[in-house]
């Protein structure tokens, strides 16, 4: 413990408690089925808005479904939602910000130029016309959001190729006889994965976020399967009776965006070269 | 003799100086003894790392943390004790009585603010002037040094000067306030050999017309036997020697001290291999290079021409040294050499064919050929790869070479270089910048080329280091024959490692000849005014540099 704190001296406070946040939402989201105590959607009218207790830890829901369940299957859709996005979205603006950064030229400007176009639409905005186009499920919502995000991806590794680009091993690698397309795989790319990383930290916190905003404005995936953005929208309107209903998702989607923020913060330091010994 | 004969008056006396990192940790600075009297200068030198720059900041009070000046230090400023003072009084004196000097004139100035402005800065905080008062010293100040048009300069920012005019009114402001001590770290490291002595002279005169004692930082031995009377070699933290410059430079007698003298590039005894008559083997003709203006919304502005006209013959096995100021378009043209500029027009040839580099077979041939060595190890190494893959990646591409050949040809090589086989897992950040241009060399002679291109290798090391690596290209070239296109501005290296010279000015080559002609008997007037301008320490100078005031 006292190597690693020497080693670590300011940032294990951000690893270790943004890592413990992720990697429990993590498993929360792999064993959901088996740790959830009742059937998500198993209804009980009898019991309705009850608060916390030792049947129902959480209390229950306008229908009598078991909250902590609901929250668990929650963590399963949102993180799987979040990891397929950032991935589509990683995939895409990699594919077409390295393109654009490495060739220049025409090929730049014609990327730039739809990549500008899809900036100038608010992402939610875009993603709830792709929505409302594709209708409401898991996977419209991944490309959805997914293509929102993209063009956020192509700048940034843009002008992180841009930067790598001018050093003068990029140009040992022309000297050496490397094809353009060696030189970027062997040399350009590796150098770019991280600021990547990050971003594509930050943009995980944010993808769990517009996913809640999309199911809280119905446009999510359908009720009845749980999220937690659609369990702060159908909770909304018991307020007053049953606050419980929105401060819980609200309150994991809060502890779930810092714990990312600070494993981002983490990762960042831990990819600065000063950093490495 | 540019050197001021100082008055008796002591300025500041170091103590027994220290510095730590932290209470307890390693010594920085260790035990350093130094006088410097009103009007004299005194020269820290030493390689990087030897706590010289950091002994200078203690005078300061500006040490980063966690370093500290030890218990039991003393620097006496004056009257005033300047360890333990309280951080106020420090910053009356920063400044206004301890003017400070700093090596890189471009990010020494605050690019926001109008000359003006920063020069004003230090007046309105020490002396209480009108605004008037403080525009009338500047623009006499500005006057002194020769700035054209000073009432535009005051209103201009930095980025509208070049390195060397910025040096120059760095060196006016921090001089408006005519401090009692001046320290220059490093002050024209990052110039030109022209305008270096140009801004020395400058500090000489101005120093000396206020008596002002000025501190020297530098590793230029060259530079220090000719502007400081006084001087501490250091080393380690340690002052290993010290004393009157002349005595200690000519005739030193620590082993560190003699190490730094011999690194000194000095002309090989027996002369440059004759070499005109060896048989061609890069051919330029009529090399023309213009960079592309800059485009506009309407219109492209004019493009520049960097290289002009150029005819420049390399035979087989020589080194040709291309020397000029920056922005004379010499490292334009050897990159030109190595595909990565376009030519404009003219004609480079190769063993009598025209030079190609596209995917044909001849270009592949070339691409072997021809090498280039960066100036900068520290960028000029994929970070993320490990040594060994860096040196053997130019043998990826002839796939007849399996992995054990390329193995074997990677140690083979590493130990041409001096390196040991432990360095092959190593990474780029975990070498020094030696170690990381002998890699890069490795790089460049694993296929064996015929020819190499070497911009300024050794300018980012220290001089020592220098000394070796300069030794390690002569040796591989004797052993494998490769010629060598050697750009520097550096006429020491240049003196030590060529066989002939071509000076270039503008973008033309002004003079081409054999080494020894070009050094003892130059005929352009640039290149005797480079010859001038280069502080060799064998070679002195009758600087026109003012007389010390009485």
């Amino acid at each position: 413990m006292s190597v690693l704190s020497l080693a670590l001296p300011r940032r294990s406070a951000n690893a270790t408690i943004g890592g413990a946040i992720v990697i429990s939402l993590v498993v929360l989201a792999v064993l959901g089925p088996q740790i959830a105590p009742y059937d998500p959607l198993a209804l009980d009218l009898l019991s309705r808005m009850k608060g916390l207790s030792a049947t129902h830890w959480l209390g229950t829901d306008e229908f009598g479904r078991d909250i902590l369940s609901r929250l668990i299957h929650g963590a399963r859709t949102s993180v799987w939602i979040s990891f397929a996005t950032v991935a589509f979205a990683m995939v895409f603006g990699l594919f077409f910000g390295v393109l654009a950064g490495f060739l220049r030229g025409w090929t730049d400007r014609i990327i730039m130029t739809f990549n500008d176009a899809l900036l100038a639409f608010p992402g939610l905005l875009l993603a709830l016309g792709i929505m409302a186009i594709a209708g409401a499920s898991r996977d419209a919502i991944v490309v959805a959001l997914g293509l929102a995000y993209t063009p956020a991806v192509v700048r940034v590794a843009r002008a992180s190729v841009m930067s790598i680009r001018e050093r003068e091993y990029i140009e040992a690698s022309r000297v050496m006889g490397n094809s353009e397309l060696i030189t970027m795989l062997r040399h350009v790319l590796p150098n770019c994965i991280a600021p990547m990383t990050v971003l594509a930290t930050t943009m995980f916190g944010w993808v769990i976020l517009s996913e809640s905003a999309l199911s809280f404005l119905g446009l999510g995936v359908p009720p009845p399967a749980p999220t937690w953005g659609n369990m702060l929208a159908t909770g909304r309107p018991f307020i007053t009776q049953a606050p419980h209903l929105i401060i819980l998702p609200g309150l994991c989607i809060s502890v779930t965006l810092l714990g990312i923020n600070m494993l981002g913060d983490a990762i960042r330091d831990w990819f600065d070269p000063k950093m490495q010994g | 003799m540019t050197k001021g004969t100082s008055s008796t008056a002591p300025v500041v006396t170091a103590k027994d100086l220290t510095v730590t990192i932290g209470p307890v940790g390693p010594k920085i600075v260790d035990g350093l003894n130094f006088t410097i009297n009103s009007g004299g200068m005194l020269a820290l030198v030493g390689e990087s790392g030897s706590g010289k720059t950091m002994a200078a900041r203690a005078v300061l009070g500006l040490l980063p943390t966690p370093l500290i000046v030890a218990p039991g230090s003393s620097i006496r400023f004056n009257n005033t004790e300047l360890v333990g003072l309280p951080p106020k009084a420090m910053r009356g004196i920063r400044g206004a009585r301890i003017g400070m000097v700093f090596q890189e004139p471009m990010v020494s100035l605050n690019p926001s603010m109008t000359i003006g402005e920063q020069m004003a800065e230090g007046l309105t905080l020490h002396q209480k002037l009108g605004k008037s008062e403080i525009r009338d010293r500047s623009l006499a100040m500005l006057e002194r040094i020769q700035i054209k048009d000073p009432a535009r300069c005051l209103s201009a920012y930095p980025h509208e000067f070049s390195g060397g005019m910025r040096q120059r009114i760095m060196l006016a402001s921090v001089m408006l306030l005519k401090p009692e001590l001046l320290i220059a770290d490093e002050p024209t490291t990052a110039l030109d050999t022209l305008v270096q002595r140009d801004v020395l002279d400058l500090m000489m005169e101005l120093t000396q017309e206020n008596g002002t004692a000025v501190l020297l930082i530098s590793h230029d031995l060259g530079m220090v036997s000719h502007y400081a009377r006084d001087v501490v070699v250091m080393h380690k933290g340690k002052a290993v020697e010290q004393g009157l410059s002349n005595d200690v430079l000519t005739a030193p007698k620590h082993d560190y001290t003699k190490r730094l003298v011999d690194a000194l590039p000095k002309r090989q005894a027996g002369g440059a291999r004759n070499s005109t008559r060896a048989e061609p083997l890069l051919e330029m003709r009529d090399i023309v290079i213009d960079y592309p203006g800059r485009s506009h919304l309407f219109r492209t502005s004019q493009p520049k021409r960097a290289v002009d006209t150029v005819d420049l013959v390399v035979g087989r096995g020589e080194t040709v040294a291309l020397v000029g100021a920056s922005g004379s378009g010499k490292t334009t043209l050897g990159r030109a050499i190595v595909g990565l500029v376009q030519t404009t027009s003219g004609s480079i040839s190769f063993r009598g064919k025209p030079l190609e580099f596209g995917r044909s077979e001849t270009a592949k041939v070339h691409r072997a050929d021809i090498q280039i060595i960066f100036q900068d190890p520290y960028s000029s190494l994929d970070p993320r790869q490990r040594v060994e893959d860096i040196v053997g990646e130019p043998l990826k591409l002839d796939p007849s070479i399996s992995k054990a050949e390329r193995d074997r040809r990677v140690r083979e090589v590493f130990s041409e270089v001096g390196l040991g086989p432990e360095f092959l897992r190593r990474l780029p950040h975990q070498l020094s910048g030696g170690q990381r241009q002998r890699v890069a060399i490795a790089r460049a002679i694993i296929r064996r080329p015929a020819f190499v291109v070497a911009d300024e290798p050794v300018s980012a090391l220290d001089m020592t280091v220098q000394k070796q690596i300069l030794e390690l290209i002569r040796t591989l070239q004797e052993r494998y024959g490769f010629a060598c296109l050697f750009v520097s501005h550096d006429l020491g290296a240049v003196e030590q490692v060529s066989d002939r010279v071509a000076v270039m000015e503008n973008g033309k080559i002004v003079e081409v000849g054999n080494r020894d002609d070009i050094f003892d008997r130059p005929q352009h007037p640039y290149t005797r005014r480079l010859l001038d301008a280069a502080m060799l320490l064998d070679r002195k100078f009758d600087g026109a540099a003012a007389q010390p005031a009485a």
